[in-house]
């Protein structure tokens, strides 16, 4: 009588077509502690089956790139002997399950990527989407996911200091919680997971193994149904201080000359951690589960290979050095054991109790995984809303008041006042601004980091929209003086197996192919999460940009505060006031409609060199990019920094009707406050970048054209009530 | 009426703080202590005197409230 039913092997997520290609695979039929390993292995969440055959046609090169995608984490030279590592990775189903653990172990986990590779963690970013405010889980998950982010980056130590908060139906039920960790290394001292030398020991460190979101790798590729809130598998919880121990223990042993490969144990815990070790180095593995530390009795080998208890690392040590890494270990409290040795045989042999349990070819599960082609369409093209098809408003200022009180435009204090954005000592700029900023520490570089993607933008025009993401993070770098080097990406997308789906991934790789192309700007890592879907309802296609770019000089920089009174605000860029898929159509109008505004990438690359160099230069200390809610959002943000009034002023010669100038969405542009407007006119000129005035600063009041004036303490009530009062709600 | 309420982690959960009592208690000489596991003791005095529907209405609580029912587990002591 076989083990393995057809019902079984539909549980383990794995179909017919999949489950022919294991049987050939193992020339036998698999037991279940195997079944559970392809499951996993095989999982879209490991696997990438939907998606690599994409991802593989993005720009990954690049003078700048130390190592691309299939690391850990991506590694860019930042000079001075130094790199940055860094990668964005989603834990959307978990935080929905359980926020507060899912959105700290989000954490945890990203932290792990990056210090696994022998980098000090430096900073953090949360990309954060949640359902409408009035839906009813919305408060509770916004609360509990902003804790969980909060409560393990504080105790572990590093500063959250940029990111995201967006509120769409279309994440009723399916919030999105995007974790991004950048750290800094020795651009000569990088870890990788790359296991060699037969007879080498496999090590296991950190926390013991629990029955901890045992086929939670499997979880995140199944869609929620209704029922999915009874079958709850268990959750893991997060131990930040356990971590903190974890990260100074790694760094520690990696001061040796120990290490020969390291891996933390993320999804699909030890199954994914020495499968991927094993396979990069081309070895075979014998493990002895009985040596794995282990919380709770009777752990089965299956339960032991699956678990995802977290704050452990599973590190290959040179002959001879286990007993150096022991103490090391012991010294800060963590358990270590030594789990098995590698081998000539390109096999994974499981032993359990003397017996052999398991016995899987590892090239075979780890890289001919299905690929699957899927069908896709192109999303059919929007009608756009022209500036001509708009009311105009009837009053700007209030248009602008509405607008900034607004759920998706409303100030995020709220949120960012519970990170510990300042730990660590080296933050020179907070969340608040275009991007954070943090020292190299001891140094007077600076690397900037921000994370954007504008969802609306991708469902109306997938390949404007993932243009568009990337082009934001570039110019959010750039607004702070900083030089883009280059980008994460974490796709959130719904189910895959529906053309119209995969069309929006498809569509959106393809824009964000063509921004990183002309930009110069590559991908280094990433991550994608598909089946985002509650009852046939897909997500907006959001896929998420991390960006970082380096202040060589962290002095020269530039803020979104207004410097002083009687200033010229001078704006960069041409603006033709587009107003389809704008904000100010959604929230004003009620109508989301049009197409994604158009993404000019020589023009982007030219007015960002431009700003950059303007800054670089120490002229300009005042900037901000242009996004949601375009010239009169800027403008307000930039009041509200600085405390300080401004009157824009429509040049005469612009025929753009008022109101699409002031809330259009044009991209590439950049608005500058700045005492010697005539040098910026004349240096933009020279250039060949679109530059005008449009106003000046000073005052305790903001005026726009075709409006009332305000007050900035007004502005700012407006702009900072609507969090809190939403959450006390 | 009194309602007691015991909140605890479920089987199998993580319990950093159950973990740093152990470790410090270890380290202060109670040796012997295999785990330790830690929870939360809520009382309530309710104006209910029906026991099957005070039953009912602190259920209700816990699972709306005192109790995060995705990762613990409660028990409910009615007294008069």
């Amino acid at each position: 009588m076989s083990e393995i039913t057809p019902e079984i092997v539909a549980e383990h997520g794995i179909n017919e077509e999949e489950y022919a290609l294991v049987l050939e695979i193992m020339g036998r039929e698999p037991n279940l502690l195997e079944l559970g390993i392809f499951s996993v292995m095989w999982s879209e969440h490991c696997s990438y089956k939907s998606s690599k055959k994409w991802l593989k046609t993005l720009p990954t090169e690049g003078p700048q790139v130390i190592m691309g995608p299939g690391e850990n984490a991506g590694v860019i030279d930042i000079g001075d002997g130094n790199a940055a590592i860094f990668k964005m990775e989603s834990h959307n189903h978990p935080s929905f399950i359980e926020p507060y653990q899912g959105a700290a172990t989000g954490v945890g986990g990203i932290l792990r990527d990056v210090f696994t590779m022998g980098a000090r963690p430096i900073a953090n970013v949360n990309a954060l989407r949640f359902g409408e405010p009035d839906h009813p889980k919305t408060r509770h998950l916004v609360s509990g996911v902003v804790a969980g982010v909060g409560g393990y980056g504080n105790c572990v130590g590093v500063p959250t200091v940029a990111g995201e908060v967006e509120f769409d139906p279309s994440y009723n039920g399916n919030i999105l919680v995007n974790a991004m960790t950048v750290g800094l290394a020795k651009a000569d001292r990088i870890f990788t997971a790359q296991a060699s030398g037969v007879g080498n020991p496999v090590v296991y460190v950190g926390s013991k193994t629990g029955r901890d979101g045992i086929h939670g790798a499997t979880m995140a590729s199944a869609e929620f149904d209704d029922a999915s809130d009874e079958k709850r598998p268990t959750v893991q919880v997060g131990d930040p201080f356990t971590e903190k121990l974890l990260i100074e223990a790694c760094l520690e042993l990696m001061q040796t000359d120990a290490i020969v490969a390291i891996q933390d144990m993320g999804a699909a815990g030890l199954t994914s951690s020495s499968f991927e070790m094993a396979s990069s180095g081309d070895m075979g593995v014998e493990l002895n589960l009985d040596q794995v530390p282990q919380r709770e009795e009777g752990m089965t080998p299956y339960e032991m290979m699956l678990s995802e208890s977290q704050e452990r690392m599973l590190i290959i040590l040179k002959p001879g050095k286990e007993d150096l890494a022991r103490s090391i270990m012991e010294k800060w409290d963590l358990d270590f054991a030594v789990i098995g040795t590698l081998t000539d045989s390109k096999r994974m042999v499981l032993k359990f109790h003397g017996d052999t349990v398991g016995d899987l070819p590892i090239k075979p599960l780890a890289h001919h995984s299905p690929e699957y082609d899927r069908p896709w369409v192109s999303t059919p093209d929007s009608k756009d809303v022209l500036a001509s098809d708009i009311n105009e408003a009837t009053d700007t200022t209030d248009a602008l008041k509405t607008l900034i009180s607004s759920a998706n435009m409303s100030s995020r204090r709220w949120v960012w006042e519970q990170y510990d954005h300042m730990v660590m000592g080296d933050t020179i700029q907070r969340p608040g601004g275009d991007a954070g900023v943090v020292r190299v520490h001891g140094t007077n570089r600076a690397l900037a980091v921000t994370s954007d993607c504008t969802p609306r933008y991708c469902k109306a025009n997938p390949v404007r929209g993932g243009a568009q993401a990337v082009a934001e993070t570039y110019r959010n770098i750039t607004a702070v003086g900083a030089t883009p080097l280059a980008i994460t990406d974490n796709m959130n997308f719904g189910n895959p197996e529906r053309p119209e789906i995969m069309g929006q991934f498809v569509g959106c790789i393809e824009g964000m192919r063509d921004a990183c192309l002309a930009l110069d700007y590559p991908v280094v890592s990433g991550n994608v999460s598909l089946y985002n879907e509650t009852n046939g309802k897909g997500i907006l296609p959001t896929p998420v940009i991390g960006g970082v770019g380096l202040l060589k000089d962290s002095t020269k920089t530039a803020t979104v505060a207004f410097e002083s009174e009687g200033e010229s605000l001078v704006l960069i860029g041409s603006s033709i006031g587009h107003v389809g898929m704008s904000i100010y159509l959604d929230v004003i109008e009620g109508r989301r409609e049009g197409n994604a505004p158009i993404v000019d990438l020589a023009a982007e690359r030219k007015n960002g060199d431009f700003v950059r160099s303007q800054i670089e230069g120490g002229f300009v200390k005042s900037c901000h990019d242009l996004s949601d809610g375009g010239l009169a959002a800027a403008v307000a943000d930039m009041a509200i920094a600085s405390n300080m009034g401004a009157e824009v002023i429509k040049p005469a010669e612009v025929e753009t009707p008022t109101t699409a100038w002031l809330f259009g969405e044009d991209q590439g542009r950049y608005l500058i406050s700045i005492g010697d407007a005539e040098s910026l006119l004349e240096a933009a000129e020279e250039a060949g970048v679109s530059a005008v005035v449009v106003g000046r600063t000073g005052g305790n009041d903001l005026t726009l054209p075709g409006g009332s004036t305000i007050s900035v303490a007004e502005l700012r009530t407006c702009n900072e009530a609507w969090m809190p009062n939403y959450m006390a709600g | 009426m009194k309602a007691r309420i015991h909140v605890t982690l479920k089987n199998g959960v993580l319990d950093p703080q159950g973990k740093a009592i152990e470790h410090t208690l270890g380290s202060l000489g109670f040796d012997g202590v295999n785990e330790a596991r830690q929870g939360k003791f809520i009382e309530l005095d309710i104006a209910e005197t029906d026991e099957a529907k005070a039953r009912e209405t602190v259920t209700a609580m816990c699972e709306k409230l005192l109790a995060n029912t995705v990762i613990e587990n409660y028990s409910i002591d009615l007294e008069q």
